[in-house]
């Protein structure tokens, strides 16, 4: 069954992309998607019944073997794993499905161009690639998912091929994310060179031998556990999109809405901070990285934030938002909070993916324009996706009733995982709390600019091109359907899995499949069930490598985080209001604000509007001098230096081989074979005399 | 079938015979005999190697099928194989039918074109066969007057410039390493390769010239064959011959020279270098890393600056070349064997990236980046096909050139830390040029008018790629098929390697306490 799930997006990809010229390009895409919803429903399957104390492997077949080096392609079940499976292939199915009514007559092609089949082949790969990532035992194998789900975002980003920003783009994401790959085999590397294997088994087992390591790297004396954890989170930022290495992201909207909402914001993006919890055995031992976590994802979830508030294009401030909520995930993770990471991660991927889809909605009532100045009071004209985009804008804003708790509490998706990291975050203390700070204003942000959106796509005056908005339609049955599946996971996948992700550990535990002894002999039996009520304290007797998380005994985070005094678990509620409260002000209010706005604090306005100027200052600093390297080392290293010292050797020393060259091409030939003959007499003369000596 | 390795290295050369004697004329008729001919032996000899494959036992470390003839002069004829270079024999006669097949459009002077072709499948192949220190030699050196006429006749315009450039670094080279081969004859009493892989070549340090050479023979031995495999890899900074050569030789002759004969080089340092002289590889080691970190950073910045998408490639093979380098004198089993298969794997693929610019240069007769854009418009199987390549240039997982690559840097990051880190940053720069020429050849629209009727690839043209398609994804997922039949002889040649830098190691601690 896992093979199937697995291996079925693969032939969807290659029937698609291949067969559709013999059976057609419609029966080919209905393959291609009958295929992912099979994976789909097998995976939910897999997710409801597997058992997670019993971490299953199942091998495929060898792959790169060298020496100790041993590495094969298999199929690891755990707990993370079948959380991602049902992210993955649930997203991708209803992706598939909706690409039919967004990507028929799509404008940007000419007439007779085939592009459908190429377009759910490249889709289809995604997905298979994004498996391979999650279904991984070993870091190759993740490594190889990493990069395949890479390119299949290169080629979707580039899909519209004719825009020259399209290839752009394309370009930047793929590099930018090698830059995190680079640190990523580093990663790979010291991890083989300390414990001669990456098989995910060994290396956990051996994750308190390595915390006790010391290695030289670049001359520097590290700790070995703190070295991999930075140098694999650094190859996380570049796929996670974290601050410095984010730039490709907002770019990467080049590509088709869809691909925005699978890739761009449900899945690849997440791959990042699967890749943290996954090495939670690794993490759990280097706390100075664990802290670096923290501040980069906090400084990700308030940087993007503020770019978001200004941003102009409906898909840039969705792409903002995105950035900014992974990096919620990630301070959840650093915090030590694996399970709430994979909460905010799964909620996050339903949520997030119904606004992109809502906001592909829009841009195909509006005939792809996608300027938010150009929207306005579309409420009427295309009412289930205003139903749609406003069930996900109170997801991710956080809408919820505060401080009631009913054995879970009750609130769409985002308000219930949302709060779980801004507690998590509260109760991590010192660095925790910058994290948690940033993380609030981020909120107030969060529901600015999603009300924003709101509010200039749906309520007001129709803005921009006429003809547009009356030509406004709603979009057909396979785009809408799409929609409302996604609506009931973005209201109800906060308090269906708020039990199992954030409860208490005794349920985490038991979901994430962590060994647990609750009945101590030693200490009694009233002792324990008192503990078990508490939940957090029970003695935990977890072996790095078992269960999908690891969890160290000096980690206490999940019970700490339900401590948190009442005013901060109300926060979260109260950042949403003012957050609205101003949007509301701003768009509908009085709608002149923004601009007079814009024209006070121009500087600063400018400033968020330019991306912080990032993209500036990254040209300025590495493309530039990357650039005049690359030519300078050309025209002077390999002309002026070595061709011309050995030019001038060559005239000087040789003079008669200049003659020669004058004279006829097949002159110095001539001369070589001539060359070589006589090398070879000296030789045999050599020889015959040698033996003639013996 | 004792001679099974001399049938497969003289067949090309026999065919070569049949067609300079009994061929006339210049007519269509003649070509296409000539190119059938051709076709047909290097068909045959391949078909006839894969025998040797069936036949080749990994386990055993030794050298197999071995042939041994008394010869002119007192001179002997050698020829076997081992798990280090039958795979490069197998290369060879993979593909020289597939040359054959790319250059059918050749009008000028065609039965000359595939005499040069055959002979040179002679002679590369005895190079990876030849185990007689003069029969290496004799292969070694012949090869290049073929690839001389190659690049000289059928070449481009300034292919005077480019055969004399690569004429004068190769003559160094290669009086060197015959001043060292005369060496090691006087020292060892032989030319057999098998007998010198096992003698002890003296270490103590000698006086030259007043300076003392630490490693002593095995030191200079070691610097006279480098000399002359630096040349033929390329490395830094010996390496400008290489995109000059390239821009000037004919699709064919590119392919040849970047899929095989640069292979030579990494060839020769794994069946000399390292076994014969290993001390001198441990004292010269770390140089070669530096060199080859070097190429890799310094030659993938040259090539992202370039103009000429042949130079380009060119310019990315000597980085490629740097991972070789890197892994053989990383010395153990994750870099050498990371480093064959680098090499087998960039003879699919840097042969396949040739001929994709030879596919547009049919057309358009030009190589000028800027002459292209938007070919996808018209030539979306062209643009399938150069994108996997691409992708395997830059080393994506799930395509050979990813396994080479991950073996090499795995294997130096044991040895260096440093040099592991710089040597990384290749696969940033490697994305860096590559996707940037596939995006100003292949994405945008189709603006320039003189490509509005440029064609997609023909039939030839894609049963040409197909089979390189094919192995470079095969390789990529199952490279076991390459590290099962390299791995015992690595391990072996890594096992005698590092006992002798032990006991060098010992002996110098000794020395040093006396």
């Amino acid at each position: 069954m896992l093979s199937t799930i697995l291996f079925a997006p693969l032939v969807g990809a290659l029937v698609c992309g291949f067969g559709w010229r013999f059976m057609g390009e419609k029966p080919a895409t209905v393959v291609a998607t009958a295929l992912l919803f099979l994976s789909a429903i097998l995976s939910w399957i897999v997710f409801l019944t597997h058992d997670p104390y019993n971490i299953e492997t199942v091998p495929i077949l060898a792959w790169i073997e060298s020496g100790s080096l041993a590495t094969e392609w298999s199929i690891r079940l755990d707990r993370l794993t079948s959380v991602m499976l049902i992210v993955v292939t649930t997203v991708s199915a209803l992706v598939h499905l909706y690409s039919f009514g967004y990507m028929d007559h799509d404008p940007q092609w000419r007439e007779g161009e085939v592009y459908k089949p190429r377009f759910f082949a490249y889709l289809s790969f995604f997905t298979f690639a994004m498996l391979m990532l999650v279904t991984a035992d070993n870091l190759l194998q993740l490594f190889f998912g990493w990069e395949g789900v890479g390119v299949a975002s290169y080629l979707l980003i580039g899909f519209y091929w004719r825009k020259p920003s399209a290839g752009a783009a394309a370009m930047k994401a793929f590099i930018v994310n090698r830059v995190g790959d680079f640190a990523f085999l580093l990663g790979i590397f010291t991890i083989f060179f300390l414990v001669d294997s990456i098989q995910f088994r060994d290396v956990f087992a051996a994750a308190p031998e390595i915390a006790a390591t010391e290695m030289t790297f670049l001359g520097l004396t590290v700790n070995a556990a703190e070295l991999i954890a930075v140098l694999l989170f650094l190859g996380a930022m570049g796929k996670s999109a974290q601050l410095g290495l984010h730039t490709w992201l907002p770019d990467a909207m080049e590509g088709p809405t869809p691909v925005s909402a699978l890739i761009h914001a449900a899945t690849m993006v997440t791959a990042g901070v699967f890749l943290v919890c996954r090495m939670s055995p690794i993490m759990e031992f280097a706390p100075m990285a664990m802290a670096f976590v923290v501040i980069v994802g906090a400084a990700t979830a308030f940087f993007a934030a503020t770019v978001g508030l200004v941003q102009n294009d409906i898909k840039r401030v969705i792409a903002y938002s995105t950035c900014s909520q992974l990096g919620y995930m990630f301070v959840a993770a650093g915090l030590g909070a694996y399970s709430v990471a994979m909460f905010h991660l799964l909620t996050h991927a339903f949520f997030k993916a119904m606004l992109f889809l809502g906001a592909g909605s829009v841009i195909h009532a509006m005939h792809h324009e996608q300027d938010l100045r150009n929207y306005g009071g579309l409420r009427k004209k295309i009412p289930y996706t205003f139903w749609a985009m406003l069930i996900g804008t109170l997801a991710i804003t956080g809408v919820g009733i505060p401080l009631l708790y009913v054995g879970f509490p009750i609130g769409f998706a985002g308000f219930v995982s949302k709060d779980a990291v801004i507690e998590v975050a509260y109760a991590g203390g010192g660095l925790g709390s910058f994290a948690f700070l940033a993380l609030s204003v981020a909120a107030i942000f969060t529901s600015f600019y999603s009300w924003r959106l709101m509010f200039l796509t749906f309520w007001g005056e129709p803005r921009g091109d006429k003809h547009a908005h009356e030509h406004a339609h709603e979009s057909p049955a396979v785009m809408t359907i799409p929609l409302g599946v996604l609506a009931v996971g973005s209201i109800f996948a906060g308090m269906v899995f708020y039990g199992s992700f954030f409860k208490d550990q005794a349920h985490i535990d038991e979901f994430f499949g962590i060994p647990t002894e609750i009945a101590a002999a030693a200490d009694g039996e009233a002792h324990s069930t008192e503990e078990a009520d508490h939940g957090g304290d029970h003695a935990r007797v977890q072996e790095p490598g078992e269960g999908a998380i690891f969890i160290g005994p000096e980690n206490h985070i999940i019970h700490e985080a339900h401590e948190v005094p009442a005013w901060v678990k109300a926060s979260p509620f109260v950042e949403m209001l003012i957050g609205l409260f101003v949007a509301w002000l701003f768009y509908i209010r009085s709608p002149g604000l923004p601009r007079a706005w814009a024209t006070n604090v121009a500087p600063l306005y400018q400033f968020l509007l330019n991306k912080w100027y990032f993209d500036e200052i990254y040209d300025w600093l590495f493309v530039r001098p990357a650039k005049f390297l690359g030519r300078f080392l050309w025209k002077r290293g390999d002309g002026n230096v070595i061709d011309g010292s050995i030019n001038g050797l060559a005239m000087g020393a040789v003079p008669t081989a200049t003659k020669w060259l004058n004279r006829a091409q097949s002159g110095y030939i001539f001369t070589y074979a001539f060359t070589m003959v006589i090398g070879l007499v000296l030789l045999i003369t050599w020889m015959t005399i040698g033996q003639g000596g013996q | 079938m004792d001679n099974l390795l001399s049938i497969v290295t003289f067949t090309p050369l026999i065919a070569a015979m049949i067609l300079a004697l009994f061929l006339r004329g210049d007519d269509e008729a003649a070509q296409r005999n000539a190119k059938w001919l051709a076709l047909g032996a290097t068909t045959f000899t391949f078909l006839v190697s894969i025998f040797i494959l069936t036949g080749f036992d990994p386990e055993d470390t030794g050298f197999q099928f071995v042939e041994e003839r008394e010869w002119l002069l007192g001179l002997q004829y050698k020829m076997g194989v081992d798990g280090i270079s039958v795979l490069f024999v197998m290369l060879t006669t993979f593909l020289m039918p597939l040359v054959v097949a790319a250059c059918w459009d050749v009008t000028h002077r065609v039965k000359d074109y595939m005499i040069a072709l055959l002979v040179l499948e002679t002679l590369m192949i005895g190079v990876f066969c030849a185990l007689d220190l003069i029969l290496f030699y004799l292969f070694f050196e012949a090869g290049l007057i073929p690839m001389f006429l190659i690049i000289g006749i059928w070449g481009g315009k300034d292919r005077i410039y480019a055969s004399f450039k690569f004429f004068l670094y190769t003559l160094l080279g290669s009086v060197l390493m015959l001043i060292a081969m005369i060496a090691m004859y006087v020292d060892a009493g032989t030319t057999d390769i098998p007998t010198l892989l096992a003698h002890n070549f003296s270490s103590t340090p000698l006086d030259v010239l007043g300076v003392t050479v630490p490693g002593g023979m095995q030191t200079l031995l070691w610097l006279a064959f480098f000399a002359s495999f630096a040349v033929k890899m390329p490395m830094w900074p010996v390496h400008t011959w290489l995109p000059d050569a390239h821009v000037q030789a004919p699709t064919a002759g590119s392919v040849v020279l970047a899929a095989i004969l640069l292979k030579m080089g990494g060839y020769g340092f794994l069946r000399f270098s390292l076994p014969m002289f290993p001390v001198g590889s441990e004292l010269l080691g770390p140089l070669v890393l530096w060199l080859s970190v070097i190429a890799i950073v310094y030659t993938s910045l040259v090539a992202m600056m370039q103009e000429d998408m042949k130079k380009l490639i060119a310019y990315s093979s000597v980085a490629h070349m740097g991972f070789v380098t890197m892994g053989i004198f990383a010395a153990n089993q994750q870099g050498i064997d990371g480093a064959i298969f680098q090499m087998i794997s960039h003879g699919f693929v840097s042969g396949a990236l040739f001929l994709c610019v030879g596919v547009i240069y049919d057309r358009m007769h030009t190589r000028e980046i800027d002459a292209y854009g938007g070919l996808v418009n018209r030539m979306p199987a062209y643009a399938a096909v150069f994108m996997l390549f691409t992708m395997a240039n830059v080393g994506l997982p799930g395509t050979s050139g990813f396994v080479g690559e991950f073996l090499t840097l795995i294997g130096v990051f044991q040895v260096s830390t440093v040099i592991g880190v710089i040597a990384t940053t290749g696969v940033i720069l490697s994305a860096c040029y590559a996707l940037w020429l596939y995006r100003r050849v292949v994405f945008g629209d189709l603006i320039k008018e003189s490509l509005r009727s440029i064609t997609d690839m023909t039939g030839r043209e894609r049963a040409i790629f197909a089979p390189l398609v094919f192995f470079t994804i095969l390789l990529g997922v199952y490279p076991s098929l390459i590290t099962d039949i390299i791995g015992p002889s690595v391990a072996d040649l890594v096992g005698g390697y590092e006992q002798a830098a032990a006991q060098f190691e010992a002996s110098r601690a000794v020395a040093a306490a006396e």
